[in-house]
């Protein structure tokens, strides 16, 4: 199992072509939110690319960066890891959020070439900014060089914000941000494990919900 | 006859189909099973579900976990190439901009129709769904009884697969002894929902009808019952229902069925009607116009083949028009000539009219019962299994109600396969004075999922004078084929009723336990009515009736104007009923098509 600080599944020749197109496009307006008076993270490249088409081979399997270019800098993937992992970790029954590629996932979905993605994609470069501009305000490092302690208490301030108000920033953003991570966690295999769903399997027959549950719910069997 | 390109199109056919759908596919069945020469033009590409279909995919092995897309409007893994609401270079138009007045336009373009993208629900209208004027006073009534298209439930449900139970509700019909097969053990919220409901409502919770196999079909029994002076007919049907498989009771019948348990046309109609030889499907074929002669008789039809932007013309000795309910009122419209100026079947100006819809609404909560549920698998059928049918029914008939129609209950299930939004909606549920993350999320996750109860209610619609379509005087398609121009609104008759609805289900979840995070959309019901056209069940167009100079067809589903021109999809519906329309547009399609050989035996078309 991966642990928190693990490298970007993509490779590093990709990254770095990322990396320099993303230097040509830092003239773009929005395409990226930079801390300008603290050493903020590297920004993130513009989304390019273009979308499946109205036929894709849906047998084939996909992967984040397949189709279109992922665009996060390494800083701010590096700093995606730590925030996922503090989001969902990893515990005894279940692994972490970056151990089963959820940051890929948020990067492919932010770097997306469709319209309804694009307003995720300033929340979410938005999130990583304030995370890091909040620990070098508190701890003068960065959010992941910062301990565990700074990155919670900082989390916490936001979800704080987000129950008292989802629809404005900080709340919305970080709201934003772990609805993606869990949406790309429960998603998973593994996290499809853990949530207790149990289906997606071929059956020889289809019984109806075992006696335990029954039980619990106070209802009798159902007659064949 | 296979699969076929313009250039080898036979000079002449019995039969020429517009539309490889419901309707289409089960004339096109029918006509071949027969003896006929019939060929079927469909817009869209072949599409075959035994190759196409990722049934066991999960969210993460597709483009952003599946979520929908412009290209995938229905998400990744649905059944729809190539289809959508908004198609490139296809477009329609709407005349209001104003709140519920837009109704939008699902088009299917692929072999098979929307047949590949359906919940297969499967409920027969009832006997006062064909008589909503005498009864109700207000809408159509139909040219023809419940009794009238009854054999034909028998026989299109036969053939197709359907479970369900009779249960000898008011209204929701029975089948035939041996024409169902058995439905699927309820789930636990199911089970759950029906004795609450029961107990502290005196509502009927009971197993829908779906077009799912739940076991294999009696291919010695069956092919005799449907064809039985037609040992080539009984053959080939045979070996097809053996060809498809039991339902493994896993993955949604939205991604197409792969093992032909569920009802699609091209694995149940079409595949058996290409082995026949008597059938020739043409697909990329876009129909422009229906061809017409001077005695006002039609002889085929102009398309553009998309694959090279070239139009050809077909001829045949019928013209079925089977594109989808809007589609083929376009197609009507447009097919202008000096005989007929207005199109086909429009001397009398209805075509188009009378466009109906599900009048649907939803409403969830969460259950406390349901949190922490012992994992297991509830996938069954996945998608619907349980409902309640209209039981007000004589509140309705005494004018109790303030409105006109009745609608059903779908029970959703909270503990399907995991989406983007399973485990992100619980934080209302807790005190916390923030919204959860770390270890909290996770345990919310296990405690939750599974909990929220979703019901959705679909309801019937009278025809009215405010929905209807007709041809956009600007706006023409890639191919300069004028496109359709939509007018939308919902009545006060929808209205109430859909503030019905929302009290109904609310009093339901409520009978559960629930918790809600909202209130029911009582006051505002034009909050809550899904937009026209959104749920995919719009029919009407160009109706049936027993008058030619108040319906465009009659009970054959012949044009008044053009006798060999049927209309075999859901537009020569005169109004929704709260069941969904495909069940119907095959049992309609069956009595058309028995018909439609029988004037072609006597030699009068």
């Amino acid at each position: 199992m991966n642990d928190s600080t693990s490298l970007p599944r993509v490779d590093r020749r990709m990254a770095l072509k990322w990396i320099s197109s993303a230097t040509a496009s830092l003239a773009i307006p929005g395409a990226s939110f930079g801390a300008a008076t603290k050493p903020g993270l590297a920004h993130a490249a513009a989304p390019s690319g273009k979308g499946y088409g109205p036929d894709p081979d849906l047998m084939k399997i996909y992967k984040p960066g397949d189709l279109w270019p992922l665009t996060l800098s390494d800083d701010q993937r590096t700093l995606l890891i730590t925030l996922c992992d503090i989001i969902l970790p990893a515990d005894d029954q279940s692994p972490s959020a970056s151990a089963v590629g959820v940051p890929d996932f948020v990067d492919e979905w932010i770097s997306s070439p469709y319209p309804a993605q694009a307003g995720d994609r300033t929340l979410v470069l938005r999130c990583l900014d304030e995370c890091e501009n909040a620990a070098q305000t508190r701890a003068g490092k960065s959010f992941v060089k910062a301990s565990s302690e700074v990155q919670f208490a900082i989390c916490s301030d936001f979800a704080i914000a987000a129950r008292k108000d989802s629809k404005k920033d900080p709340g919305r953003f970080l709201l934003r941000l772990r609805d993606l991570i869990a949406g790309g966690y429960y998603t998973t295999p593994e996290g499809m494990k853990d949530i207790g769903y149990r289906g997606n399997i071929s059956m020889a027959s289809w019984d109806g919900p075992p006696k335990e549950v029954l039980e619990k719910l106070g209802l009798e069997p159902q007659e064949a | 006859m296979p699969v076929i390109s313009p250039a080898e199109a036979q000079a002449k056919y019995d039969i020429v189909i517009v539309g490889s759908g419901a309707g289409g596919g089960q004339v096109a069945y029918l006509l071949a099973m027969e003896g006929a020469k019939v060929l079927v033009l469909e817009a869209g590409r072949m599409f075959d579900p035994m190759r196409e279909t990722a049934m066991f995919n999960t969210p993460n092995l597709a483009p952003l976990r599946g979520e929908k897309t412009p290209d995938k409007q229905y998400g990744f893994y649905d059944s729809s190439v190539a289809s959508g609401w908004d198609i490139p270079g296809e477009p329609y138009t709407n005349a209001s901009k104003e709140e519920k007045r837009e109704f939008a336009w699902w088009r299917q373009r692929m072999l098979g129709g929307r047949t590949n993208h359906w919940g297969r629900v499967s409920l027969r209208n009832g006997p006062h769904d064909f008589k909503t004027r005498t009864r109700q006073g207000v809408g159509l009534d139909w040219p023809i009884s419940y009794d009238d298209l009854a054999p034909f439930y028998d026989k299109a449900e036969m053939l197709a697969g359907i479970f369900g139970a009779n249960e000898g509700i008011e209204n929701s019909p029975d089948s035939s002894p041996g024409v169902l097969l058995p439905p699927p053990r309820f789930r636990a919220n199911e089970l759950y929902a029906r004795k609450h409901a029961k107990a502290k409502l005196g509502l009927d919770v009971v197993p829908i009808h779906r077009a799912i196999l739940t076991q294999m079909q009696d291919a010695e029994r069956i092919p005799k019952e449907l064809h039985p002076h037609n040992p080539k007919a009984q053959k080939l049907l045979a070996e097809n229902m053996r060809m498809r498989a039991r339902c493994f009771f896993a993955t949604d019948c939205h991604r197409g069925c792969a093992i032909g348990a569920a009802f699609d046309s091209g694995t149940v109609l079409l595949r058996p009607a290409l082995k026949s030889g008597n059938l020739d499907i043409l697909p990329n074929a876009m129909v422009r116009e229906i061809t017409v002669n001077d005695a006002g008789k039609a002889t085929g039809v102009a398309f553009i083949d998309k694959v090279d932007g070239k139009e050809h013309e077909v001829k045949g000795r019928v013209v079925v028009v089977a594109a989808s309910s809007q589609e083929s009122v376009r197609l009507l419209l447009n097919s202008k000539s000096n005989r007929f100026p207005h199109g086909i079947g429009n001397s009398n100006g209805l075509v188009g009219k009378y466009i109906t819809d599900s009048a649907s609404s939803s409403f969830s909560a969460q259950i406390p019962a349901f949190e922490s549920m012992p994992p297991h698998n509830a996938d069954g059928t996945v998608g619907q299994q349980a409902y309640l049918p209209f039981q007000f029914t004589k509140e309705l008939q005494a004018g109790k109600l303030g409105f006109s129609g009745g609608y059903k209950l779908l029970i959703g299930g909270g503990d399907s396969m995991p989406g983007m939004t399973s485990a992100t909606k619980f934080d209302w549920l807790s005190d916390r004075d923030h919204v959860a993350f770390g270890t909290e999320l996770k345990e919310d996750a296990r405690r939750y999922f599974g909990s929220i109860q979703g019901i959705g209610a679909q309801g019937a619609m009278a025809a009215n004078d405010d929905c209807y379509s007709e041809i956009d005087p600007t706006v023409k398609d890639q191919w300069g084929i004028p496109v359709l121009r939509f007018h939308w609104k919902f009545s006060d008759d929808e209205l109430k009723q859909v503030a019905h609805q929302q009290e109904t289900i609310a009093s339901i979840l409520e009978a559960m336990g629930a918790r809600f995070s909202r209130a029911p959309e009582t006051k505002n019901p034009l909050k809550a009515v899904k937009e026209g056209g959104s749920v995919i069940h719009e029919v009407g167009g160009a109706v049936m009736g027993g008058d030619p100079a108040k319906s465009v067809t009659n009970e054959w589903c012949q044009t008044w104007d053009v006798p060999n021109v049927i209309v075999a999809d859901g537009a020569t519906f005169p109004g929704t009923a709260d069941k969904n329309p495909t069940l119907t547009i095959l049992a309609l399609a069956w009595r058309a098509a028995d018909h439609l050989m029988g004037e072609l035996k006597k030699g009068n078309l």
